[in-house]
């Protein structure tokens, strides 16, 4: 691989950036991020919820409603349209021109720039080398699998060498094996460039693998921005712990230092009366029938999946709570076995 | 069909019959399926044949029997008269079909990616001619620049000279831009419809300026609907005849020779013979614009 440039690494600030279409429909909240120079952030939320309306703020494809400010480094960009703000767009549907070749895609950021053939040639060159698609650089555009059509775009993006570098949704056209690979090289080519980057994607195990910090959102509105592991652990709302990952909600009594769950009690500093606790897959054990009871929760297997890596159980408890744990895949493990649970009360999320 | 071809396929008949059914192009595999085809054909070929290839092998065969015998074939070019007519005519189309392309992309592009108010009836309205007779045309450009005509008065009152030009080339060819207009409107709203806005957005967002995006990316994509617009264009007003007849007999175009060849001289020979020509080089146009436009289209895949 040939040693990559490095980018000059331009934090972006959106102030109170709000989006109301034509016709009334408010599609996004009053927003404000920060997003610090090389990071690379990502946007995920269920389909509808914005993700798309907040990156074109950010690209200058859609403008704010008044009062909106987007500042590029020490910048205010709000009022240049996209041509003018320097950002690479990367598209769901590759976008590729299909009246030119791989190098003339790549280098036509370059040609609108005014950039002679020789330096022209030379940098596509380089791009191509990095995004390993040299060998493509004559194909026509119908000639390249997605994949490949994937890694073109990137290249027409960053050939410019773009203030930022903003994606929406480039893996979600491909096959999961292809999304994996994909994912993990844009991942170190964006440390490699060190260029800030905004993810948008609905798939929150990209979201995970690529976000240094995630914003979740959820009906034009954002529901939690922090580390990938922030938003596992400590989600700010059921909605955030039910789109990231998966999670088990339990209807539990408070009171006296002690958490009540169905039959078993757990030491609890929680808020006393009524909860309702949410634990990860992971940290449910399954004990054996004659564990120790009184911390244990009686249930009955309805499905057991095997994932290779691990197996997946659902599983009903007395009162009918389904719940969905993670377990060792060397233990066999049938439908209608009774089992005992075991959680750990340093992992319950309390909302 | 071969008796052995039909005999050796019957033994596989039900079989091949069956994936004949679902491959989409048909394949003759047995008696019932030649025949079926024949019958589903024959219409079509009665009519091709009634209309097209006996006329045309008449037309062919009368040119070739008057005086001059083939060579009135050749009098299209011998003839300064008759070549200056084949030019002209020629001139004409291409100008008609490149003025035309201008205007009618300029306004279809603008009618696709704008809504307001009255925009359908605009369109309705642009499209209207379409359903015009070529006499029709030709009265409207007298209206407008004939001796009586709008253009005339205005001119008149302005600078106290009558102009006047819808009897002449001038007039035929602005008869044939708004005759053509509709057609080829249509044609890029239906091609700019189909444009996917993000590639636009894909050229902005590399830093093209909007003239940039217009050259490099919405034209390209255009380009199967001028050529095959600008191919009908082309060919229609090489056949520019009830226009023409309507604003003068002198306007020298093919159409109008063949006429004055056929009646006033009564010169049969030359007059099928400059048909066949002119059917010749509109039936060229449109075969390479077909051509180009295929080859362009696998290109954009
Ligand atoms: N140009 C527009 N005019 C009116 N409404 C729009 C426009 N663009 C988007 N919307 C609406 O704004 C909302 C948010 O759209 P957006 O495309 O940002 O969602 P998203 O989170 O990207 O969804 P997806 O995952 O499906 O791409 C949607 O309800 C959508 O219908
Ligand atoms: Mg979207």
């Amino acid at each position: 691989m040939t040693q990559p440039f490095h980018l000059e690494p331009v934090p972006i600030r959106m102030i109170r950036c709000a989006k109301t279409f034509d016709g009334g429909v408010r599609v996004l909240d009053p927003v404000d991020l920060e997003i610090g120079g090389g990071e690379t952030l990502v946007l995920l939320g269920p389909s509808g919820c914005g993700k798309t309306t907040l990156l074109r703020l950010i690209a200058g494809l859609e403008w704010p409603d008044a009062g909106g400010r987007v500042v590029f480094g020490g910048e205010d960009v709000t009022a240049l349209p996209i041509e003018r703000r320097n950002v690479g767009m990367v598209f769901q549907s590759y976008a590729l021109f299909p009246n030119m070749t791989v190098a003339e895609n790549v280098g036509y950021g370059l040609r609108v720039r005014g950039i002679e053939r020789l330096e022209r040639a030379r940098r596509v060159g380089e791009m191509l080398e990095m995004t390993h698609i040299a060998p493509l650089a004559d194909r026509r555009i119908d000639q390249l699998s997605g994949g490949q059509r994937q890694r073109v775009a990137l290249a027409r993006a960053l050939v410019v060498r773009p203030r930022v570098l903003l994606l929406d949704e480039p893996l979600t056209a491909l096959d999961a094996k292809l999304r994996d690979t994909l994912r993990l090289e844009i991942d170190r080519l964006l440390q490699d460039l060190g260029i800030t980057a905004v993810y948008v994607t609905h798939d929150q195990a990209e979201a995970m693998a690529l976000g240094d910090r995630i914003v979740v959102m959820s009906k034009g509105r954002i529901e939690q921005i922090g580390t990938p592991r922030e938003i596992y652990r400590n989600p700010a709302s059921p909605f955030v712990a039910g789109f990231v990952g998966t999670m088990n909600r339990l209807p539990a009594e408070g009171g006296g230092g002690l958490l009540r769950i169905g039959g078993a009690t757990l030491p609890w500093s929680g808020p006393m009366g009524p909860v309702e606790v949410m634990v990860r897959p992971e940290d449910l054990t399954v004990e054996p029938e004659a564990g120790a009871e009184g911390y244990t929760l009686p249930a009955r297997i309805s499905a057991a999946v095997f994932l290779g890596d691990r197996t997946r159980l659902v599983a009903e408890t007395s009162d009918g709570t389904e719940l969905t744990i993670d377990t060792d895949p060397h233990r066999p493990f049938a439908r209608g076995d009774q089992i005992r649970l075991r959680i750990d009360p340093s992992r319950i999320l309390s909302p | 069909m071969a008796t052995g071809g039909e005999g050796s396929g019957a033994g596989a008949l039900p079989l091949r019959s069956r994936r004949g059914r679902t491959t989409p192009s048909l394949r003759l595999t047995g008696r019932r399926e030649a025949v079926l085809l024949a019958g589903m054909l024959a219409p079509a070929a009665v009519v091709f044949s009634a209309f097209f290839l006996v006329p045309l092998a008449r037309l062919f065969a009368i040119g070739g029997s008057g005086a001059a015998g083939w060579s009135a074939y050749l009098s299209v070019l011998t003839n300064p008269a008759h070549l200056s007519s084949l030019v002209s005519t020629v001139l004409l189309s291409l100008a008609v079909t490149a003025v035309t392309l201008a205007i009618a992309t300029a306004a279809g592009l603008f009618l696709e990616r704008n809504r307001f108010p009255g925009r359908s009836l605009l369109v309705a309205l642009l499209t209207f001619p379409l359903a015009f007779p070529g006499v029709v045309i030709g009265f409207m450009v007298i209206m407008l620049a004939g001796r009586q005509g709008l253009v005339g008065e205005v001119s008149r009152a302005l600078t106290g000279e009558r102009l006047v030009f819808a009897y002449s080339m001038t007039g035929l060819f602005l008869g044939y831009v708004y005759f053509s207009i509709p057609r080829v409107i249509l044609t890029v709203m239906a091609s700019a419809e189909k444009l996917d806005p993000r590639l636009e957005e894909a050229a902005r967002s590399l830093g093209a300026r909007p003239w940039q995006v217009m050259a490099h990316v919405v034209l390209p994509a255009l380009k199967p609907a001028f050529l095959s617009a600008g191919a009908i264009c082309f060919a229609t007003a090489m056949g520019a005849f009830g226009t023409a007849f309507t604003l003068a007999t002198r306007i020298e175009v093919l159409p109008m020779t063949i006429y004055t060849e056929f009646t006033l001289q009564a010169n049969i020979a030359t007059a099928a013979a400059l048909s066949f020509v002119l059917g010749l080089v509109t039936w060229v146009a449109l075969a390479l614009a077909r051509n180009f436009a295929g080859s362009s289209v696998a290109a954009a895949g």
